[in-house]
């Protein structure tokens, strides 16, 4: 099947949503591709999948470089796929800001699931001003659409973007390593933000039950900011590489879905994951107006004789009339 | 935006027992820094594995890095495994290949074939007109 150009109009994206619909995951992946661009081939994918969103469980994986996001993500959606699910990854690493350019290697860990089936796919953030928010939920729709369930988002956790990843997903896990325990300290605030559940990985390293009773610690002192909803976080201890603590992880993200449907919290979070995508997308749109705004010449530059804040607020009546 | 404004996804990987990653590396950062999207899969991978991953990818172009004297049948192994799962990809090979094999990869189906101290300059435009892509990233 020929990808659509873009403007090639809606019936086209439709077929390929069929297509992908029914299981064809060429049609999936162009799908993804179509997201990817933006625009109009994004609306279009957007109106051809929107009556089939919202059955998958969205969980999001985030964590430090190396804790073993990817070594998770490969141990668990193989023991979901073994167990007769149909997981998908999404998994986003950045885009160089300089080249555009980006090495995407978290495949290198999800051998396993691919073998096992799993679809995967690998997104660069392509310098969207809204980072994750504007990137990945659309994917996910794409994923959820073509009947993937589980679809697992992983994510790199630095600054921002851990608490990016709560605008794509239900469940969000956050994995800590041994050694990383001034790094948790250090992001305190940030990772209780937005974890759903604690995974500490590499449980065969020397440090592992520290890092937990630290989060225990944590978590005790500070019940005030944890998420709404489903109470205090759990705690698995995994070993990734041998598949260790897996299946338990497994069983408190599937328990998580569950008290997220009983207290009503799940159509909450969504709700709210939908008005901060309009308004990721909002802010890029009117970044890019600004950018407009003070290269066009019909909108006149900055002048000498105002203070930049007088300015901006000059070129903003423009903008916004 | 139009199409050529996008960047390249190229998938990279070793097939079967190859220990030799090193270029395939070197590879990847050349073809990030011109900008490329590199879908990194590493070290002994299989033909099924690459296979998928070009197709949930969405690939442009799939480049395989051999230096274990197999690349007579694992070169023309990948072009079939592809074209029978409808992927019409093209596929570029680096590392060890004398010259006298070149013939029989060019038949084969083998979009091109570099070995060592290939440029950034050599390895970048090998891959972007394999991909159809010329002068644009
Ligand atoms: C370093 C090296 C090793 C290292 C590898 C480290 C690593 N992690 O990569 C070690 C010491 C582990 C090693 C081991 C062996 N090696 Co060794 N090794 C080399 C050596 C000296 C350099 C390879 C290298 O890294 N070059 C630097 C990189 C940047 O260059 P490159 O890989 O050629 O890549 C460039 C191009 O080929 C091209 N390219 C490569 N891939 C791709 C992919 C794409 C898509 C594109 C566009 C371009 C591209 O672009 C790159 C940049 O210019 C070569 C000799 C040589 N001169 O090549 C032997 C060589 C490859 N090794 C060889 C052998 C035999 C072995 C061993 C079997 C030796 C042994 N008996 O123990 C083992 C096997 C290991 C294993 N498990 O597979 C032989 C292979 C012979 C053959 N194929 O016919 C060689 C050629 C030495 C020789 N002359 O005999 N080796
Ligand atoms: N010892 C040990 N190493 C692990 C474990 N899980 C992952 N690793 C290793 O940690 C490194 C980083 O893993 P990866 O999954 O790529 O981490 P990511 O960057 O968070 O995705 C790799 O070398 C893994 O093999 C584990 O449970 N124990
Ligand atoms: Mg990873």
């Amino acid at each position: 099947m020929e990808a659509p150009e873009p403007g090639a109009g809606s019936s086209a994206v439709a077929e390929l949503a069929g297509a992908s619909r029914s299981g064809d995951r060429r049609a999936t992946a162009r799908l993804l591709s179509l997201v990817e661009r933006g625009g109009d081939p994004a609306d279009e994918v957007a109106s051809a999948t929107q009556a089939h969103v919202g059955e998958a469980h969205v969980v999001g994986i985030t964590g430090a470089p190396g804790s073993g996001k990817s070594t998770i993500t490969n141990s668990l959606t193989t023991l979901l796929a073994e167990a007769g699910r149909r997981p998908a990854v999404l998994a986003v690493d950045p885009s160089s800001p300089l080249t555009g350019g980006a090495i995407l290697g978290d495949r290198v860990r999800m051998s396993g699931a691919s073998e096992a089936g799993v679809f995967i796919r690998s997104m660069a953030t392509r310098g969207h001003a809204g980072g994750l928010a504007l990137a990945v939920p659309g994917a996910v729709r794409v994923l959820d659409a073509a009947g993937f369930d589980p679809v697992v988002v992983e994510t790199v956790g630095v600054g921002q973007v851990e608490v990016d990843v709560t605008a794509a997903a239900d469940t969000t896990v956050v994995v800590v390593a041994p050694g990383w325990g001034d790094a948790v300290q250090a992001n305190k605030a940030g990772l209780l933000e937005v974890a759903d559940l604690f995974v500490v990985n590499k449980a065969d390293r020397p440090g592992a039950t520290d890092a937990r009773r630290n989060l225990d610690l944590m978590l005790d002192l500070s019940t005030a900011i944890t998420r709404p909803g489903t109470g205090r976080p759990s705690i698995t201890m995994t070993t990734a590489t041998e598949g260790d603590g897996i299946g338990e992880l497994a069983a408190a993200v599937a328990g998580h879905l569950d008290l997220l449907c009983e207290g009503g919290e799940l159509g909450q979070r969504r709700e709210k994951r939908r008005i901060a995508e309009v308004r990721a997308h909002l802010e890029h749109l009117l970044a890019g107006a600004a950018d407009e705004a003070l290269t066009t010449e019909g909108l006149q530059p900055v002048q000498a004789s105002e203070s930049p804040m007088m300015a901006a607020r000059r070129l903003a009546r423009k903008l916004l009339g | 935006m139009v199409d050529t404004g996008l960047p390249i996804r190229v998938v990279l990987a070793k097939l079967g027992l190859d220990g030799h990653d090193r270029g395939l590396k070197v590879v990847a950062r050349m073809l990030r820094d011109a900008g490329m999207e590199v879908v990194y899969l590493g070290l002994r991978q299989t033909t099924d594995n690459i296979v998928a991953a070009v197709e949930q990818e969405d690939a442009d172009v799939v480049g395989i890095s051999m230096h274990n004297a197999g690349h007579l049948t694992l070169g023309p192994l990948i072009v079939k495994a592809l074209g029978e799962a409808g992927l019409a990809v093209p596929v570029v090979i680096g590392g060890i290949v004398p010259d006298a094999d070149l013939p029989e990869l060019e038949a084969a189906g083998v979009a091109a074939v570099l070995g060592p101290g290939a440029s950034v300059e050599e390895v970048v435009t090998t891959v972007r007109s394999a991909a159809g892509r010329d002068g644009s990233t």
